[in-house]
C-alpha cells in the first residue's frame, strides 16, 4: 500500500473520525463529502462511539497476501453504539468466543507490516467486552 | 431506440490454461464467435475484465484484444466493474447497437487468473471490495460473502445442508457440460466436510480461481436473421449499483441492486419471473446463488435452498438454474463469466444446450454480480421464432 | 506559584498473553523447576510498542478528564521501538489526539527510560511553558531463546500525565534524584537482534549499587527515611532483586508488596517500576508518600517521592486497575510464544 493512501486515512484509522449530515443526521464511517441518504452537502466530522456490537462476522483462513502470519483471524462488521457501521478485526480472542450480539470495544492494534523494511500499518480493532 | 439480438457466441474451456496468455484466450474465443458468421466489418469492442493490471500488469485490453483478434482499428476499450465486468461490458455494447450509433459490437470478457500465485489472487479479488476500509484490514472476498451467509443463517434459520444443495445442483450440471472447469458431480458430505476458507464458507461452497473467455456478436435485430437462423433477442436490460462496502448496507441478506436490475430487465420484456424457463445466475458462492434466487423473485426470501432440495431448480423444475454448471462448476474467470452466462442462455434458447437441455426454453435470463452486489446486471433473453 | 508538579492522571495496559516461565524451562532443559518468575506477559500479534503506550494513555487521558490537545509533550521511554529510526512518540500522539501542536520523542536508557521521561515532563510543567505532560514507559522486551532472560522479558506499559501541582492532581512529586554512571551491564548493539548481558555483573554494582544510591542520596536531600513512606516502587527485573534491594535499604514486604507484579507479568523492562508505580497509586490512600526508584541498564536509576493527594479517591473508577488487568489472561504455549514474539523466521 503506498505511504499516502495509507498516512491520509490515519485519523479515520487512529481516532475513529467520521462525519455526520448536519440535514438528516446520517453518520458515515469513513467520512463523506455526500449524504447519501438526503444527497446534502453539509457534513461534519465526528468522533465515532468506540464500543458496539457485532452483528455479523467470519473467521479468515485464507489470507491475503500480508496477512499470512495472523491466520486464522476474525473479521466482523460491528454496530457502534451512534448506529455507524463499520468493518474490523476482532482481537484477543477466539471464534468460539463471540456471536452475533456480543460487546466490543475499539482497541489500537498493527494491522500489519510492509515486509521487514517497508511501514508498519496501525489501525483501530474491536474486542470483547469482558 | 432498436432492439438488439446476439447472433454468435464463442468460448473457451474454463481451467487453468498455463499454455494460453490472456491474449490468447481472448483470440481462441473470438475466432469460434467470428466463424459462426460471416460479417464484413466489426464496429466497436467491449472487454469486460477486472484484473489485467494487476495479474497481468496489462491495461488497454481495449486496443490489444482488437488488434490480436484481427479486428480493423474500431474504437475498443476494457469495461470493468469487478465481478460484473461481463455484464457491463454487454451493456456497453447493446447502448451501441441500440443506439443506432454502431451496427455489428464484439462483447467479451476474459480473465487470467492463474498468472499470480493463491495470495495474491485473493488480493486482487478483494479489490472489489473497499480497499481502505475492508481489505486494508485483511477482509477477503470469501469472508465478506461469509459474513452475509452467517446473517443470512441467523435471519432465516437455514441449515448448512440446505445451503449445500446449490454448489452440489450446479456440479451435477456441470457433469454434463464439456468445457466446465470442474465436469464432475459432488455430494453435500463433500461439501460439508471440505476444509473452511473463511468461517462459515468452505472450500466447496466457493468458486475457483479461473482463466477463461467469452465472446458475443450483437448486431440490430432487425437485421439479425440475414446473418443467423437463430437470432437471439436482447428484451430485458437492468443494471444498478449499490455501496460497494458490505458493512455500508443495512441488510446483508439481500442485494438491493439485483432486485433494482431485475425489476427494470422484467418491466422492459413485459415479463414476470415465473416465465423465466432458464436462468445463468451468479453463484460465486453457495450463500450468493441462494440470495440471488430469492432477490430475482423466482422465490420468497428465506425458501430458496429448500426449493433447491426439492428439485425446484432441475430442468423440469420450476425454472432451470445454472444449467451449464454455474460459477461453481462451470467455473469462474471472473470478467468473463458475465459474458459465459449469456453464451449458456444463448444456446439453450437455440436448442444447442446437450444433455443439459431444457424443453422448449423461451425465454432466459441472467444475472451477474461484481463485489457483493455493488453492481449487478440482470438480461432477459427470448428465442425469435 | 507551586514549585511541585503532579500527577493528574495515570494508565498502565499489560497483554492478556501470558507464558509460563516452566513452559520456557521445558523446552530449554530447565527441570530443576527453578524459575525467576511464574510467568510473564507477552505482546499479541498485532501489539506492539506503539499499541501497549496509546492503550495506557488512553486510561490516563480518561482518568485526567483532560482534553487531549492540551497535550503539549507525549514522551515514550522504551528499548523496543518498532522503528529504528522514525518516532514512535508521533504516532502515539496522533491516537491519542495530542497532534499536531505537541513535542514528542523517544527516550532510551534500557529500564528507566520512562522515569527519564518523568524528569523532563516535570521541568516542562514546572517552567509553565507545557500545561500537560505525558511519560509513558513501556517495552516487549525480547529475551534471547534458551538465555536466561528470556524467562522474565516480558511486555506492558504505563502512563502519567504531569501537570502542575493543584487540587486536581491526585499525587504530587517533592523530590527526584537521578545517579548514573558508565556501567555495561547489559547492551544490545545496532542490528543485533538479542541483547547481551554480563549475567551476575548485572546484580551487585549495577542494579544495587545504582538504586541505593539513588534512594539514598534523595532520602538525605529530603531528611526521609524509610519508615516515612508508606510504599515504595523499586524496577522489576524478577521477583528477587526488588526484595532483596528493599531490605538493604530498610523497606520492609508490607511497603513493595502493591507495587511488586513481576512474579505475575515478568519485567516489562521500561515499563516496569511504572506499572508497579500505577498498581501502588491504585490502592494508595490521601497522604501516603511513595518511592519510586527505577533502574536503568548502562546504567542509572532515577528516585522520586510521590504524596499522594485528597482527589486520588475519585480517580479509581471505572478504569481497571492494574490488578484487575492483570486478572485477565490466556496462557498460550511456548511455541505460539515465538510465533507472536517473531522468532521463529519464515
Amino acid at each position: 500500500m503506498s505511504v499516502p493512501r495509507y498516512w491520509r486515512e490515519i485519523p479515520s484509522r487512529y481516532r475513529l473520525i467520521g462525519s455526520k449530515c448536519v440535514n438528516c443526521g446520517k453518520t458515515y464511517f469513513p467520512p463523506r463529502r455526500v449524504c447519501r441518504e438526503c444527497g446534502s452537502v453539509n457534513l461534519r466530522e465526528v468522533k465515532l462511539s468506540e464500543q458496539g456490537r457485532i452483528i455479523t462476522w467470519a473467521t479468515i483462513y485464507d489470507p491475503p497476501r500480508g496477512f499470512e502470519k495472523y491466520v486464522p483471524y476474525i473479521v466482523a462488521i460491528v454496530e457502534l453504539d451512534d448506529g455507524t457501521r463499520i468493518m474490523t478485526q476482532i482481537t484477543d480472542c477466539e471464534p468460539d468466543e463471540i456471536q452475533i450480539g456480543t460487546r466490543v470495544r475499539a482497541v489500537f492494534r498493527k494491522i500489519r507490516e510492509e515486509g521487514e523494511s517497508g511501514i508498519i500499518y496501525y489501525g483501530y480493532k474491536f474486542k470483547p467486552l469482558k | 431506440m432498436r432492439k438488439v439480438a446476439v447472433i454468435a457466441i464463442g468460448y473457451t474451456k474454463v481451467k487453468e490454461h498455463w499454455g494460453l496468455s490472456i491474449r490468447d484466450l481472448f483470440t481462441e474465443a473470438a475466432i469460434m464467435a467470428l466463424n459462426e458468421v460471416t460479417i464484413d466489418r466489426v464496429d466497436a469492442l467491449y472487454v469486460g475484465n477486472m484484473s489485467s493490471g494487476y495479474c497481468q500488469h496489462q491495461e488497454h485490453l481495449g486496443a490489444l484484444m482488437a488488434d490480436y483478434i484481427g479486428l480493423k482499428s474500431p474504437p475498443a476499450v476494457k469495461i470493468e466493474a469487478a465481478g460484473a465486468s461481463g455484464g457491463m461490458a454487454l451493456r456497453e455494447g447493446i447502448q451501441a447497437v441500440a443506439s443506432g450509433l454502431h451496427d455489428f459490437v464484439v462483447v467479451g470478457g476474459v480473465e487470467k487468473m492463474s498468472d499470480v500465485l493463491t495470495p495474491d489472487i485473493t488480493y486482487a479479488m478483494a479489490m472489489a471490495a473497499d480497499q481502505e476500509y475492508e481489505a486494508f484490514i485483511g477482509v477477503t472476498f470469501t469472508a465478506l460473502n461469509a459474513m452475509i451467509k452467517r446473517a443470512y443463517q441467523h435471519k432465516f434459520g437455514v441449515s448448512d445442508e440446505l445451503i449445500a444443495t446449490l454448489p452440489v445442483h450446479c456440479h451435477d450440471m456441470a457433469s454434463k457440460n464439456p468445457y466446465a472447469q470442474y465436469p464432475f458431480k459432488i455430494t453435500i458430505e463433500q461439501v460439508l466436510s471440505s476444509p473452511f476458507v473463511a468461517e462459515p464458507l468452505r472450500l466447496l461452497e466457493c468458486s475457483s480461481p479461473a482463466d477463461g473467455a467469452a465472446i458475443l456478436i450483437l448486431c440490430p435485430l432487425e437485421k439479425a436473421k440475414k446473418f443467423t437462423d437463430t437470432p437471439i433477442e436482447i428484451a430485458g436490460i437492468g443494471a444498478a449499483t449499490d455501496t460497494i462496502a458490505l458493512y455500508q448496507r443495512d441488510d446483508f441478506t439481500t442485494f438491493k441492486a439485483t432486485i433494482e436490475a431485475a425489476n427494470m430487465a422484467y418491466k422492459m420484456a413485459h415479463i414476470k419471473p415465473e416465465e423465466v424457463d432458464v436462468a445463468e445466475i451468479h453463484d460465486s458462492f453457495s450463500i450468493t446463488g441462494v440470495i440471488s434466487l430469492e432477490d430475482l423473485g423466482f422465490f420468497k426470501k428465506g425458501t430458496a435452498a429448500k426449493a433447491i432440495s426439492e428439485g425446484e431448480i432441475a430442468p423440469g423444475g420450476k425454472i432451470a438454474v445454472n444449467t451449464f454448471g454455474g460459477l461453481k462448476a462451470r467455473g469462474h474467470p471472473v470478467g468473463a463469466t458475465g459474458v459465459y452466462q449469456v453464451v449458456e442462455v444463448v444456446k439453450q434458447l437455440r436448442g444447442e444446450a446437450g444433455k443439459n437441455q431444457v424443453d422448449d426454453a423461451e425465454t432466459g435470463l441472467t444475472q451477474n454480480i461484481g463485489g457483493v452486489g455493488g453492481t449487478v446486471t440482470v438480461y432477459i433473453f427470448r428465442r425469435i421464432d | 506559584m507551586t514549585k511541585e508538579a503532579g500527577i493528574i492522571g495515570y494508565g498502565a495496559y499489560i497483554p492478556i498473553y501470558r507464558v509460563k516461565a516452566c513452559e520456557i524451562g521445558k523446552i530449554w532443559g530447565n527441570y530443576n523447576g527453578h524459575v525467576p518468575i511464574m510467568e510473564k506477559a507477552v505482546a499479541g500479534i498485532d501489539e506492539d510498542l506503539v499499541t501497549i503506550s496509546v492503550e495506557a494513555a488512553k486510561y490516563a487521558i480518561r482518568r485526567a478528564k483532560i482534553n487531549p490537545k492540551e497535550i503539549g509533550a507525549v514522551y515514550i521511554g522504551t528499548e523496543s521501538k518498532p522503528y529504528a529510526v522514525k518516532p514512535s512518540g508521533t504516532i502515539v500522539a496522533e491516537a491519542i489526539g495530542a497532534t499536531p501542536l505537541v513535542v514528542t520523542a523517544d527516550f532510551e536508557f534500557a529500564c528507566k527510560a520512562g522515569t527519564e521521561a518523568f524528569q523532563a515532563c516535570i521541568d516542562h510543567v514546572l517552567s509553565g511553558r507545557i500545561k500537560y505532560a505525558m511519560a509513558i514507559g513501556a517495552d516487549t522486551a525480547q529475551g534471547r531463546p534458551g538465555d536466561q532472560l528470556e524467562y522474565t522479558a516480558a511486555s506492558g506499559g504505563a502512563a502519567f500525565i504531569f501537570t502542575k501541582k493543584s487540587n486536581k492532581t491526585l499525587a504530587y512529586c517533592e523530590g527526584a534524584v537521578s545517579f548514573v554512571t558508565d556501567t555495561p551491564d547489559f547492551w544490545r548493539r545496532a542490528y543485533e537482534h538479542y541483547p547481551m548481558h554480563a549475567e551476575r555483573f548485572t546484580g551487585e554494582p549495577a542494579y544495587f549499587y545504582h538504586i541505593i544510591n539513588s534512594v539514598r542520596t534523595l532520602m538525605e536531600n529530603m531528611g526521609l527515611k524509610p519508615s516515612d513512606f508508606k510504599y515504595a516502587v523499586f524496577h522489576q527485573p524478577n521477583a528477587k532483586f526488588p526484595v532483596k534491594v528493599a531490605k538493604k535499604l530498610g523497606f520492609t514486604m508490607d511497603q513493595i508488596k502493591p507495587g511488586l507484579l513481576s512474579p505475575y507479568i515478568g519485567n516489562c523492562y521500561a515499563g516496569s517500576s511504572l506499572v508497579g508505580f500505577a498498581a501502588t497509586l491504585d490502592v494508595a490512600n490521601p497522604g501516603d508518600r511513595i518511592l519510586l526508584a527505577s533502574y536503568g541498564s548502562g546504567a542509572g536509576s532515577d528516585a522520586f517521592s510521590f504524596v499522594v493527594q485528597d482527589i486520588i479517591l475519585e480517580k479509581r473508577n471505572p478504569i481497571p486497575s492494574v490488578r484487575d488487568m492483570i486478572g485477565v489472561r490466556k496462557y498460550i504455549d511456548y511455541s505460539t510464544y515465538v510465533k507472536f514474539r517473531g522468532k521463529i523466521r519464515a
